[in-house]
């Protein structure tokens, strides 16, 4: 019963690394960039969401939609400001170590406006928890939610990239970034809205990861940006089934390794597992799909 | 234009107490006590809680007639919670005169004027400064309150005296000094008592957000009491975490979970019946508490907090010494030093952060913490 819970457990938090890392494999399938500050833009997105709620009494569906609008601009800014200059600097490591600034940038203007001290996140599901065998297994409305959200954005995100003419863009743009300038295609736009749509994700990502798990720093965002990197990674990066695979079995992962070897040592693990199955597949599980990236 | 500031405080200072004397009396006729803490900067809230305890507790006890027939002078500086002013701060006491240093309100710049004072024989008495090294310079340094690992030995003893609990489960941060030192000492005097611990998870600062399974591994060893030397954040998401899993413990803490109930967005009722090791609850209702706390609120319009209680006990703790070794007035500082380092482990005396407090020669008190249980979404005292 308890391996059962475990699993459960190890499910959404899985969850939560997935929706995050759909966000990352989005923009680094299209824009080959790894941006670092993915995980703070989620957090931004938290509190935007708890603003919204807590400061001017919003609707819970509300303050989502708000947060989604703020991390989409945020995105769209980043991108304009931060990235895009230095989109054809000699070394890629630039926009690399860009990102890792505007991660540091993000964390500490938060840290100026809202102060260090953690906020306790109201949940905005509405969803109660599914009690099993008399309660001894309890899956969480936010679990429930969480994977529902991420399968319903893996879906909608594989059509709006493979069905329409935006979607076709961004895999020519992913393609070869001159011939599909060449052939008409505004780079500059095209690389944006990836963007604007990867930080929209976040923004969900980030109420839901508030959601499940209520607490809420300038810091919050940092450990589950990497953790859902490395499980983009894992699935293969660039492919948007891989970051769910890659997600939630990098959440069962993490809670059996806590669970049954050391609870010292979880991360450890998680990053042991990463460097065997890179070992073993370089290209991640689900690595073959890279050609056809997302 | 700073200098001049500063110059000013400490005249302001010096009037200050001068004007709360009863009747003003030649300086040797007093004894002096110096102290330091953050009274501006980040830290201001502890530093001033205790210069204004200090202060009640220094008028206190010249009304009642002083110490061996004389009363004490009190000389309050800011440190800013940083070493070297606050080493600047002590030098500045020793000029003016200082016969005792009741500081300094924060532990870096303690260890540091700890130095000093060690090497001058002058008495040194931290009312708030819990990291070990505060005191262990040399044989002239005491502290009031617990010392960081000490919290452990006396949450252990507490549940153990009190049979709150049979089966323990620890909860710790293992990648933080303050939580795992708190649990090595916990770990350590649990074996004297009749408690058994099932569970001992931990959790690093890296992975601080989901504790399921440490919950789960709780639940399964059958723990009816959860022992959390952590911070009030970490505890909070566990005490959500357990109420959706139905799980639900004894829940102990130490001081670590003071704030809780000022979590913003945090429902209270989840702490309900939380219990926390603290030295000092300013509800309870003995009459030395109530005496304090109301005259603390009248003076400066506030609950006096923890850093108060330990600086006013402080005071009572060097007048007791002073008068257990018969110290007078006309004695330089480190005459005084060597008669009070003997006279702090002859004393036992009864304060507002504990009862029948005694001191060892190393310094530490040794006195019966108090512990709070939350109950309608505040502390009281058991």
């Amino acid at each position: 019963m308890s391996f059962l819970s475990y699993l459960i457990n190890g499910i959404s938090l899985g969850s939560v690394y997935a929706i995050i890392a759909l966000g990352y494999t989005m923009v680094y399938g299209i824009a080959k960039m790894l941006n670092f500050a993915h995980g703070d833009v989620i957090m931004v997105g938290g509190y935007a969401a708890i603003t919204m709620m807590m400061s001017l009494n919003a609707n819970p569906f509300v303050a989502v939609l708000v947060a989604i609008v703020v991390c989409t601009v945020l995105g769209i800014v980043i991108e304009a400001v931060a990235y895009r200059p230095l989109r054809n600097a000699a070394s890629p490591l630039a926009v690399l170590i860009t990102a890792i600034g505007v991660s540091y940038l993000l964390q500490n203007v938060v840290l100026l406006i809202f102060g260090s001290s953690p906020k306790s996140f109201q949940s905005v599901v509405p969803v109660p928890d599914l009690k099993l065998a008399d309660g001894a297994l309890t899956i969480t409305g936010e679990t429930m939610v969480t994977i529902l959200s991420s399968m319903v954005i893996m879906i909608v995100l594989t059509l709006f990239i493979n069905k329409t003419k935006a979607g076709q863009a961004m895999l020519a743009v992913a393609e070869d970034k001159g011939a599909a300038q060449l052939m008409g295609i505004n780079i500059n736009g095209t690389i944006a809205l990836t963007f604007a749509i990867g930080s929209g994700l976040a923004a969900i990502a980030g109420v839901l990861l508030c959601s499940a798990y209520p607490s809420l720093s300038p810091y919050t965002g940092a450990m589950p940006g990497i953790k859902a990197f490395v499980a983009a990674v894992f699935g293969g990066i660039g492919s948007v089934p891989g970051a769910m695979i890659g997600g939630i079995l990098l959440g069962i992962i993490e809670i059996l390794g806590k669970a049954y070897i050391s609870s010292q040592l979880a991360d450890a693990i998680v990053f042991a597992v990463l460097i065997v199955v890179l070992l073993v597949k370089p290209t991640g599980l689900l690595g073959k799909q890279i050609q056809e990236k997302v | 234009m700073k200098k001049f500031g500063k110059v000013l405080s400490v005249l302001t200072a010096a009037a200050m107490v001068a004007g709360t004397m009863a009747a003003p009396v030649a300086a040797e006729d007093t004894f002096k006590i110096g102290s330091s803490g953050p009274l501006t900067g980040p830290a201001a809230v502890y530093g001033n809680a205790v210069m204004n305890a200090i202060q009640i507790a220094v008028d206190e006890v010249n009304e009642a007639g002083g110490v061996n027939g004389a009363n004490f002078e009190f000389n309050p500086q800011d440190d800013e919670h940083d070493a070297e002013k606050a080493v600047n701060a002590y030098n500045t006491l020793k000029d003016w005169g200082m016969q005792m240093f009741l500081g300094t309100v924060t532990s870096a710049p303690c260890i540091a004027v700890e130095a000093e004072a060690a090497n001058d024989n002058i008495f040194l008495l931290t009312p708030s400064g819990s990291a070990v090294d505060c005191i262990t310079g040399g044989d002239n340094a005491f502290r009031v309150c617990f010392s960081d690992p000490s919290q452990g030995t006396a949450s252990a003893q507490y549940i153990g005296n009190n049979g709150i609990g049979e089966k323990v489960a620890v909860i710790y941060d293992s990648s933080d000094v303050y939580s795992s030192g708190i649990y090595g000492t916990f770990q350590a005097e649990a074996a004297n008592q009749p408690f058994e611990i099932v569970a001992a998870e931990a959790f690093t600062a890296d992975s601080k957000s989901d504790f399921s399974v440490q919950l789960q591994k709780a639940k399964d060893a059958e723990a009816d009491l959860v022992f959390m030397p952590i911070y009030y954040n970490e505890a909070a998401l566990i005490l959500q975490q357990a109420d959706q899993m139905g799980y639900a413990p004894t829940w102990f803490g130490v001081d670590g979970m003071d704030g809780i109930l000022s979590l913003e967005g945090f429902d209270t009722s989840l702490a309900e019946g939380l219990m926390l090791l603290t030295p000092f609850s300013a509800d309870a209702d003995d009459e030395l508490t109530k005496n304090f706390v109301a005259k603390y609120e009248e003076k400066h319009g506030e609950v006096p907090n923890q850093f108060a209680a330990d600086a006013y006990d402080g005071v009572y703790a060097i007048k007791a010494a002073l008068e257990q070794s018969g110290a007078t007035p006309d004695m330089d500082a480190s005459e005084i030093c060597d008669l009070l380092k003997v006279g702090m482990t002859e004393i036992t005396i009864d304060g507002v952060t504990g009862v029948g407090m005694t001191w060892s020669a190393d310094g530490e008190p040794s006195k019966e913490p108090k512990a709070v249980v939350i109950e309608n979404g505040a502390y009281k005292g058991m």
